[in-house]
């Protein structure tokens, strides 16, 4: 065994650094879960308010903070904003929050700008005539939406959804800036440790590629199950 | 039972209806024709307000249902609509299609009753008098169960059960259509509005949808069909309108309009109709 992989494995096996690398590998999909979790919440609530109809005065200044809100988040790098968030607002509003607390709620808020957006393709690839059926039988637009509209915008957008799932835990891996003790920053910690860089951060790749790889089978099957409504049996 | 006054509807410049004054009786079937780009379908969806008139009013049931004001989504529970391209649910199969509305719309009424009763409690204990609380004669499972009991029967009508939890996309355009109009008529509408209901079909399937408007004209439904099938218009109507620029241009009997038209445009289009055939 050469000695780059001696190092390596005495630093991973011998010293226990599988330890660290686990946990960040858990705080890594913490962060991207939750995180995606809000942003679908968020996006789903932009995209709504970008589609109701604009003739009354409510809707169009809703309409006009969402667009703040998404110009804000897509408009600056997601480093920027763990920043901002982590050491200008929360200690500005004295809130003690948990390092990996702002992490989810920074990257939640991100992911809800660009998931605005996907979704709102989404609900304008329904046909119109989906909703108006929904309203023509007495439900409120709010009901039409939620019954009818979302779920079939939330099938067109599925894969698009997934590769927005991988970016984020691609992105989680500047969570190191805030001193988080993710995946990446766990192998840094490893090769540190003895000025060994080669290795770790190959292997760090892999560990990446691999959980893209899963998810992306993920994303297929759900698809696959979600497509009942098309085949024609 | 529908009173149309005044109705205008403009989309910016464009004028698509000019200052309509129609009356729909209980139990009429009124047929409207009428070259494309006349406002046919405009005026059609204006009644139950899917385009909101620029001015004018709707009176439904003795109430301006044009007027922002009152919950249009309640009345049109009461008006039944089936479009040109059908609209079944996408997402939801055939049963559920049928389902959804009196489904959701009745267990929307069955937890606003239950809020209430819940206030009513609780000031009932500052008040003297005792109120009464509201009657709840039904169960969540119950009003589920009805509408499927429901559904369930109106597809026997249309001798579809066997296609109860197949998705639409598995069905034939005459088969959608039959099935989006038993979607209306299980919210148990007052009058049904049809935009064309055969424009999209082929030819073959025409027939299946149209003996199925017949019937429900027999029993009686108050019907508003905008229609390019001359021949059902005559047959099933009491009274037709042709509509040109977004005039009603002239109105009578079918066979005032079709067999004797004064209007020199009526003349002419129901002589390019009838030359096509």
């Amino acid at each position: 065994m050469s000695r780059e992989w001696e190092l390596f494995y005495n630093k991973f096996i011998v010293y226990e650094g599988y330890k660290t690398t686990l946990n960040g590998l858990a705080l890594t999909a913490e962060i991207a879960v939750f995180g995606l979790f809000i942003g679908m919440l968020i996006g789903t609530l932009i995209a709504v308010v970008k589609v109701v109809p604009k003739y009354k005065l409510l809707p169009r200044i809703l309409s006009k903070i969402c667009d703040i809100y998404v110009g804000f988040f897509r408009g600056t790098p997601i480093v920027v904003q763990l920043l901002i968030g982590y050491f200008v607002l929360i200690p500005s509003i004295g809130l003690n929050l948990d390092k990996v607390a702002v992490a989810i709620l920074v990257f939640g808020m991100n992911s809800g700008a660009y998931v605005s957006e996907i979704m709102r393709s989404g609900i304008q690839a329904v046909d119109p005539g989906q909703l108006e059926a929904g309203r023509a039988v007495g439900l409120s637009f709010s009901a039409a939406m939620a019954k009818i509209v979302i779920p079939q915008a939330i099938k067109n957008i599925l894969p698009t959804m997934g590769n927005e799932f991988i970016s984020l835990i691609k992105e989680t891996s500047v969570v190191g800036y805030i001193a988080i003790v993710d995946l990446t920053k766990a192998f840094r910690q490893i090769g540190d440790s003895n000025y060994e860089y080669i290795i770790p951060y190959l292997v760090l790749a892999v560990v990446y590629l691999v959980i893209v790889m899963l998810i992306t089978q993920g994303v297929k099957i759900i698809e696959r199950g979600l497509k009942k409504s098309d085949r024609h049996n | 039972m529908i009173d149309i006054i005044n109705l205008n509807k403009k989309y910016g410049e464009l004028v698509v209806l000019k200052n309509i004054n129609e009356t729909v009786a209980e139990g009429e079937k009124v047929a409207i024709i009428g070259p494309s780009g006349s406002g046919k379908s405009t005026f059609l969806r204006c009644l139950n307000c899917m385009e909101d008139p620029t001015s004018g009013s709707i009176i439904f049931e003795g109430e301006d249902i044009a007027d922002m004001r009152v919950d249009i989504n309640l009345r049109r529970e009461h008006m039944g609509m089936v479009f040109q391209q059908f609209n079944l649910f996408n997402n939801k199969t055939v049963i559920d299609n049928i389902t959804l509305a009196p489904t959701h719309l009745g267990l929307k009424k069955f937890r606003q009753k239950k809020i209430k009763n819940f206030f009513i409690i609780c000031l009932n204990l500052f008040r003297k008098e005792k109120k009464n609380l509201l009657e709840i004669n039904t169960t969540p499972k119950r009003i589920r169960a009805e509408a499927k009991a429901n559904a369930m029967k109106l597809l026997a009508r249309i001798g579809l059960e066997e296609k109860a939890d197949k998705y639409p996309s598995t069905l034939s355009g005459g088969q959608k259509q039959r099935i989006a109009i038993i979607r209306a008529l299980a919210m148990n509408p007052k009058v049904m509005l049809f935009d064309e209901p055969t424009s999209a079909l082929d030819p073959e399937m025409v027939g299946e949808v149209l003996d199925l408007i017949r019937e429900l004209a027999k029993e009686g439904m108050t019907m508003v069909i905008v229609t390019h099938e001359m021949n059902f218009a005559r047959e099933v109507a009491d009274r037709v309108l042709f509509m040109s620029d977004g005039v009603i241009a002239e109105e009578g009997t079918p066979n005032e309009i079709f067999d004797n038209p004064k209007n020199l445009r009526t003349q002419q289009f129901l002589k390019n109709v009838l030359k096509a055939r």
